[in-house]
């Protein structure tokens, strides 16, 4: 789960590192208070989870709450890469005498830690990493030692960053650490010109499986969209652009289904796992969704019966049609049941004789009906 | 022959007396494995009663160990109790854990995979486990969909493990490894294919690998080195949009990188055949045995 900044410097001041005094305004009007509060000018920053905001239009400084409020104006509800700016940070503005980056990283390839750091900030790290490889310093980082003062003074200097920097670089890890994040990115962390070091900017991806271990219900952004419905039901969903509904068994499979559709020609409506045991209550609630689903102008399918054998799939879904009545009949059905018992679970269908169902034994020819089916032929 | 697994494994099964863990030792039994131990903290000293069986519970896996000798251990306790469990597994130095367990913080695996280092291999988490057909199977790939045979297999994904096992049952599987779909996990594609390529048994290698990370491009420069058996190739996810996890943690797309059609074009380039479909990969596999055996 990514944060969004506001979220991510709040969870810096909790851990000690120096951020810009600033608040989240949800409307112009709130912008200009918090704006008026500070007392200095100040900066207004859309809250999005996606880069490049200041070249879209994103981060606008403003002199004072009467600017702050027509700048706040113009920057929420703005729509940078397909993220629409509901928020906005007004914070006090901090000018930079120097630019750094600083991050620490679950390193996926070597399955340990990494520490980036460089004394050349402000820009995309990926443009730094191919324009000036050699400014950007890399360390693995001992899992089990960690990052202590030496560790973090090595990094400063190496990378060319104050002394000063040192501690702010430990309580960055301690930030990895203690949140169970995946990435903590500080770009720019800035030195001012009288020497401190701020992180102007932060970005924090937290790790959805150690929710457990912390109170992350906070974050949640409760909406209507068929991703939270699909979510509050336990269901593995993710909405696409297409017109092809997917409902499958396993990650990999449902991926692979999505991609054999799109070979035949169609698009894939959305991801949808309903995981290994696709018992009939979830292969209802996943039917329930996809339906739900404008979009969808065909429904796929597609099960792998091993733990659950076939005839065990197939009578869940029946029943999920069933459970679903009407709604179910609205449009066509492909279903393709293969693996442990994959006969006696088609005969259990093709008895249930559901109008809007058909039977397809391959996945490949499975996903040509259905994209047949989508364009209405 | 077989990788990491054969009928003289002797396995024990951390969390037994749970019910996925129940339920699964059961379906291991039958597939043949000799199941010697469970552990459950606490449980020490009563058997559980499988039928053809009577395993005994202990409540530490050293104890497991010095009484039954096992040598292979595979999890299925809840993910805040998994970082624990395994690093028991590796103080009591068995050789192979496997990780049923899905959900586990990647801290957690960061952490029991620097303790493992050199002492245990550690297969997961999140994943299916290993299967040797015929010999012995630890984990929870179903045992009646293939045969015993000369492929192995190393995969991301369970399910399009079993699909491959399943089209090819005819040839049938040395082993077949089911590596997991987490960012961070304990043995690679790479691991496996070294293995594969040092087992006499055996003849060619399906890999199955998906979006996130890339660790497929450094299979492929892996393959391109050191591997002489034939490789076929699947990759899931082409049309998975940036940003977005599909189900597997690990299975993100993050900017340019990780993208499906990236492996795709590694494994390519140094000869491997990459299939469209399963089905086309299982094809793959035919035609590559078929012309070895001519």
């Amino acid at each position: 789960m990514d944060l969004y900044e506001y979220q991510a410097k709040e969870l810096f001041g909790r851990h000690g590192i120096p951020v810009p005094a600033g608040r989240t305004a949800a409307t112009p009007a709130e912008a200009r208070e918090i704006a008026a509060g500070l007392g200095a000018p100040v900066v207004i920053k859309a809250q999005v989870k996606t880069g490049g905001r200041g070249k879209a239009g994103g981060i606008r400084p403003a002199a004072g709450p009467v600017a702050a409020e027509a700048e706040a104006d113009r920057v929420i509800g703005m729509d940078i890469k397909g993220h629409i700016a509901r928020r906005v940070l007004v914070e006090a503005a901090t000018v930079p005498f120097e630019e750094y980056y600083a991050a620490f990283l679950v390193d996926r390839a070597e399955g340990g830690f990494l520490a980036m750091v460089s004394s050349q900030g402000g820009m995309e790290i990926e443009e730094l990493a191919a324009t000036d490889p050699d400014a950007l310093v890399k360390l693995p980082i001992d899992p089990v030692t960690g990052v202590d003062a030496d560790t973090a003074k090595l990094l400063a200097a190496k990378a060319g960053l104050p002394e000063q920097a040192a501690p702010v670089l430990e309580k960055l890890w301690r930030v990895l650490v203690a949140e169970d994040a995946l990435l903590v990115e500080v770009n720019p962390l800035i030195c001012t010109t009288d020497q401190r070091i701020v992180a102007l900017d932060g970005k924090v991806t937290l790790d959805d499986n150690a929710a457990f271990r912390h109170g992350w219900d906070d974050y949640g952004e409760r909406t209507d969209s068929l991703e939270d419905r699909a979510r509050a039901k336990g269901l593995n969903y993710v909405k696409l652009d297409g017109t092809v509904g997917v409902i499958g068994n396993g990650a990999g499979l449902v991926m692979s289904t999505l991609d054999v559709v799109a070979g035949a020609g169609a698009g894939p409506a959305n991801f949808l796992d309903i995981g290994g045991g696709a018992s009939a209550q979830v292969m209802a609630d996943g039917l329930e969704i996809i339906l739900a689903d404008p979009d969808v102008r065909s429904v796929l399918v597609n099960v792998f019966g091993g733990i659950t054998a076939c005839d065990a799939v197939a009578n869940g879904i029946v029943t999920a049609l069933e459970l679903l009545g009407e709604r179910g009949h609205r449009r066509p059905i492909v279903v393709r049941l293969d693996g442990n018992n994959a006969e006696v679970g088609r005969r259990i269908l093709s008895d249930a004789r559901h109008p809007a169902v058909r039977q397809v034994a391959t996945m490949d020819g499975a996903a040509e009906m259905a994209a047949r089916l989508a364009a209405g032929a | 022959m077989a990788i990491f697994l054969t009928k003289d494994s002797r396995v024990l099964v951390q969390g037994m007396t749970g019910a996925e863990g129940t339920r699964h030792t059961a379906r291991m039994l039958a597939a043949g494995t000799d199941i010697v131990a469970g552990v459950t903290p606490g449980k020490g000293g009563r058997c559980v009663d499988f039928g053809e069986r009577e395993v005994p519970v202990f409540g530490s896996v050293a104890e497991a160990v010095s009484e039954t000798g096992a040598d292979v251990s595979v999890i299925f306790v809840p993910p805040r109790f998994t970082a624990a469990a395994v690093e028991e597994a590796v103080q009591a130095e068995v050789p192979l854990c496997v990780v049923i367990t899905e959900g586990v913080p990647v801290h957690d695996a960061v952490r029991f995979r620097a303790l493992a280092n050199g002492r245990t291999r550690i297969i997961g988490p999140n994943c299916p486990g290993l299967i040797s057909p015929g010999q012995s199977s630890a984990g929870i790939i179903p045992a009646d969909i293939t045969s015993a045979g000369r492929i192995g297999l190393v995969s991301k994904s369970g399910t399009l493990t079993y699909q491959l096992m399943y089209e090819l049952r005819d040839l049938g599987f040395s082993t077949a490894v089911g590596i997991g779909g987490d960012p961070v996990i304990g043995t690679t594609h790479i691991d496996c294919l070294r293995a594969f390529q040092d087992d006499p048994g055996t003849d060619a290698i399906v890999m199955i690998g998906e979006i996130g990370g890339d660790a497929e491009e450094r299979a492929a420069a892996y393959i391109a080195a050191n591997v002489t058996k034939p490789v076929v190739a699947y990759v899931a996810g082409f049309t998975a949009p940036e940003g977005k996890t599909m189900g597997h943690a690990g299975a993100i797309v993050s900017g340019s990188s990780g993208t499906a059609q990236a492996k795709k074009e590694a494994l390519e380039a140094v000869g491997v055949r990459v299939g469209r479909t399963p089905s086309e990969t299982a094809r793959l596999m035919r035609s590559v045995l078929s012309r070895a055996a001519t």
